[in-house]
């Protein structure tokens, strides 16, 4: 009982300040926030394959990036209004899942990493030989800043700020459905035991095939905010590192709570960019943390965390 | 359980957000800020260094001041990532409030930047960022380059060549991307209109690891290779070339990169004898060269590369731009309009004014790798004064042709 009420105390806190506070703060630091919860968003996403279904997708850049593509090239080329973008970046993103999928779960483990990455550098490649389209390493630039009919412009940091925790909020509500629904529990069960789900009679290709599409779908929504976050999109936003690095904020915030990786992508957003403001040397501090996450925190800042309590409590 | 985590959520991000409260203050007759956009790290952290290094001797040498105001540097590392860079750049502008932005090395951070710079009415200049429509489709209002565009070498080289050395047919090897593609459309351009054909065209992948299988291909009856490279392919394409025989039997030209003083140092005898075309040359003998180089030299302990170069010039066209305004330099507009007005006749590189897209008109040296006191340097052979974006184009007639591409300009001959 106790519990329940933290857990509402908390949860109503954090979206106080995040509510409350953005106002208050000067541009810069709202615009890392912005991308934090963008960030958020795409890690949580591959939070849904990697947590859930135990799936870890080395190429999980690609439907971020195709979609930040799609609304890159419909609103410089054909100058789309946002839901137009918005609706075919996140079907670009789903149907390029969809075609991956069919290719990459056929495999496990170590093969289905190799698989993803290798079909991640495919779309790399094609952002950055496919000139005509994409502007290869260039870049497409100039993407404007969406107006949805609003009376307030979302050029302005704090309003656009706003429609990324509208955004975010809702697929993290969105997710939650999903991993708390009957759906969601059979890809935990995957996720624990493939064989016995199977011989229970579950069809475990489809479950781990659409919950490779929805991911798809929710890094595709990430990639919507981004380019219009940024304005710019390029190579590097589908290139492995990126994938690499959403990798990175899942396995560091604890994988398989969905929270966990949002607050991963708020650490690793918050250390690239203003660690690196103090000291040249951030990347050894970013290493740094990265090894005493694996060492002390196997599951994550949020596992670890939960260990605890549970240790404590008995 | 639960509750934990939550909370541990929730404390994470106040952390966070305090954190990231940050005072943003600019008071009158405080230091004038620039802010520099450099890769510290990262796969181009070799050619950052080189241009920190140019930006810091040129601040030390106006004695970290200008109109009698004291002149701060703040720089940060853009990690050779175009969104990085602009997260940086809103760094910059927002947070320590500088009066100037410069710097940037990659030309998707310049296309990146662009719309921010303009939007946010900040003056910019870019030393390096060479990619052509930066200054020509794509201009910025806000933006001053202080350094080249790609081609701009390239068109008096590809007359040159067709007209000097007489190659009648040419085969370029080069560096599948935006850089190679500019580089090698203006060579092909003027080459071509100077009677030569271009019969072949190799792209090497950025991450290729061995040369020698896109060496092979090279056409047999071609009277000259043209090489576009830089960094560690620069390093193994020569070495390679000489490796597979082909230095003897066809000599190397190329742009200026290939045998620049960021990679020249490393090579070895199998460079000598290269030509190539840039707007700069560590060899030139000019008055200010000459104080310029051992400056460099012992403040970094090696050769000034171009990207030092620019990156210096840079500096004292800042410098000069503040002392025009007295200054004010919160007066952006008029820091703008005097960033334009800026002409330098003794830069090392040579005499520097700007054309009206914003791209200085400037020197390009042909330079000839040889080996002078045991060490190698791009020695000039030739030097064309005063050559603009758009070499003896009319702008407009210009633009009206696409930009230079993979497949444009079309490979007729090959």
């Amino acid at each position: 009982m106790v519990r329940r009420q933290w857990t509402t105390v908390t949860l109503a806190a954090v979206g106080i300040l995040l509510v409350a506070v953005p106002p208050f703060l000067s541009s810069y630091p709202l615009t890392l926030l912005t991308q934090a919860l963008i960030f958020a968003i795409f890690a949580m996403s591959l939070d849904l394959l990697l947590g859930y279904t135990g799936l870890p997708s080395l190429g999980h850049a690609a439907y971020f990036g195709v979609a930040a593509y799609v609304v890159a090239i419909f609103t410089t080329e054909y100058q789309m209004g946002f839901w137009t973008c918005l609706i075919v970046a996140v079907l670009a993103a789903i149907v390029t899942a969809a075609a991956f999928g069919l290719i990459a779960i056929r495999a496990l483990g170590t093969y289905f990493l190799m698989i993803t990455l290798a079909l991640g550098m495919v779309v790399w490649g094609l952002a950055f030989r496919w000139v005509s389209l994409t502007k290869g390493d260039n870049g497409i630039s100039g993407v404007p800043r969406p107006s949805l009919g609003l009376p307030w412009s979302f050029a302005n940091q704090t309003a656009f700020y706003y429609l990324t925790l509208v955004t975010f909020l809702l697929a993290l509500g969105l997710l939650v459905i999903i991993v708390r629904s009957p759906f969601g529990m059979s890809l935990r069960g995957i996720r624990e035991s493939e064989r016995r789900m199977r011989s229970l009679g579950y069809n475990v290709w489809l479950h781990k095939y659409l919950s490779f599409i929805l991911a798809g779908a929710f890094a595709g929504l990430a990639g919507v905010l981004w380019a219009y976050y940024n304005g710019f999109v390029s190579p590097v936003e589908v290139q492995l590192i990126t994938s690499v690095e959403t990798l990175l904020m899942v396995a560091m915030g604890g994988p398989g709570t969905l929270v966990g990786p949002a607050l991963g992508a708020g650490v690793i957003v918050f250390l690239k960019n203003f660690v690196s403001v103090y000291t040249k040397r951030w990347l050894l501090i970013l290493g740094g943390v990265y090894i005493c996450v694996i060492l002390f925190a196997p599951q994550g800042i949020l596992g670890a965390f939960r260990e605890k309590t549970a240790a404590t409590k008995k | 359980m639960k509750k934990m985590s939550v909370r541990t959520v929730g404390f994470g991000l106040l952390i966070l957000l305090l954190l990231s409260i940050a005072p943003a203050t600019a008071l009158a007759q405080a230091p004038i800020k620039i802010g520099l956009l450099v890769p510290l790290t990262g796969a181009f952290a070799q050619n950052g260094k080189d241009m920190l290094a140019g930006a810091e001797l040129s601040l030390a040498e106006i004695g970290g001041q200008a109109a009698g105001r004291k002149i701060e540097m703040i720089v940060e590392d853009t990690q050779g990532d175009p969104a990085t860079a602009l997260t940086k750049a809103r760094k910059l502008v927002e947070q320590d409030r500088v009066h100037l932005l410069t710097g940037g090395l990659l030309a998707s951070t310049g296309y990146a930047l662009h719309p921010y710079v303009d939007g946010q009415k900040i003056p910019a200049t870019y030393p390096v960022m060479a990619s052509d429509d930066l200054t020509q489709r794509k201009l910025a209002k806000w933006v001053v380059r202080t350094g080249w565009n790609t081609s701009q070498p390239l068109h008096p080289f590809g007359d040159w060549v067709a007209k000097n050395l007489k190659y009648k047919k040419v085969a370029v090897i080069g560096m599948d991307y935006a850089f190679g593609w500019e580089s090698v459309g203006g060579f092909q351009r003027s080459f071509e209109e100077a009677g030569g054909q271009i019969i072949q065209k190799i792209w090497i992948p950025l991450n290729t690891n061995d040369l020698g299988p896109y060496l092979a291909q090279i056409k047999k009856d071609t009277n000259a290779v043209f090489a576009l490279f830089l960094g560690r392919l620069a390093l193994q394409f020569v070495k390679q070339y000489q490796e597979a025989g082909l230095k003897d039997r066809y000599p190397l030209i190329g742009g200026g990169t290939s045998t620049d003083e960021h990679v020249l140092p490393s090579m070895g005898d199998e460079a000598i004898g290269m030509v190539t075309a840039l707007h700069y040359s560590a060899a030139l003998t000019s008055p200010a060269n000459t104080r310029f180089r051992p400056a460099f030299e012992a403040k970094a302990g090696k050769s000034p590369s171009y990207y030092s170069e620019a990156t210096y010039t840079n500096g004292r066209w800042i410098a000069e731009a503040i002392k025009a305004i007295q200054g004010k330099v919160e007066d952006r507009e008029a820091f703008l309009a005097a960033l334009k007005k800026v002409e330098i006749p003794d830069s090392p590189r040579g005499p520097l004014t700007l054309d009206t897209y914003g791209n200085p008109i400037q020197n390009i040296y042909v330079r000839k790798v040889e080996k002078v006191g045991g060490k190698l340097q791009n020695t000039v052979i030739h030097t064309f004064p005063k050559v603009s974006q758009f070499w003896t184009y009319g702008p407009e007639e210009y633009l009206k042709t696409p930009l230079y591409s993979r497949d444009y300009p079309p490979c007729k001959h090959c």
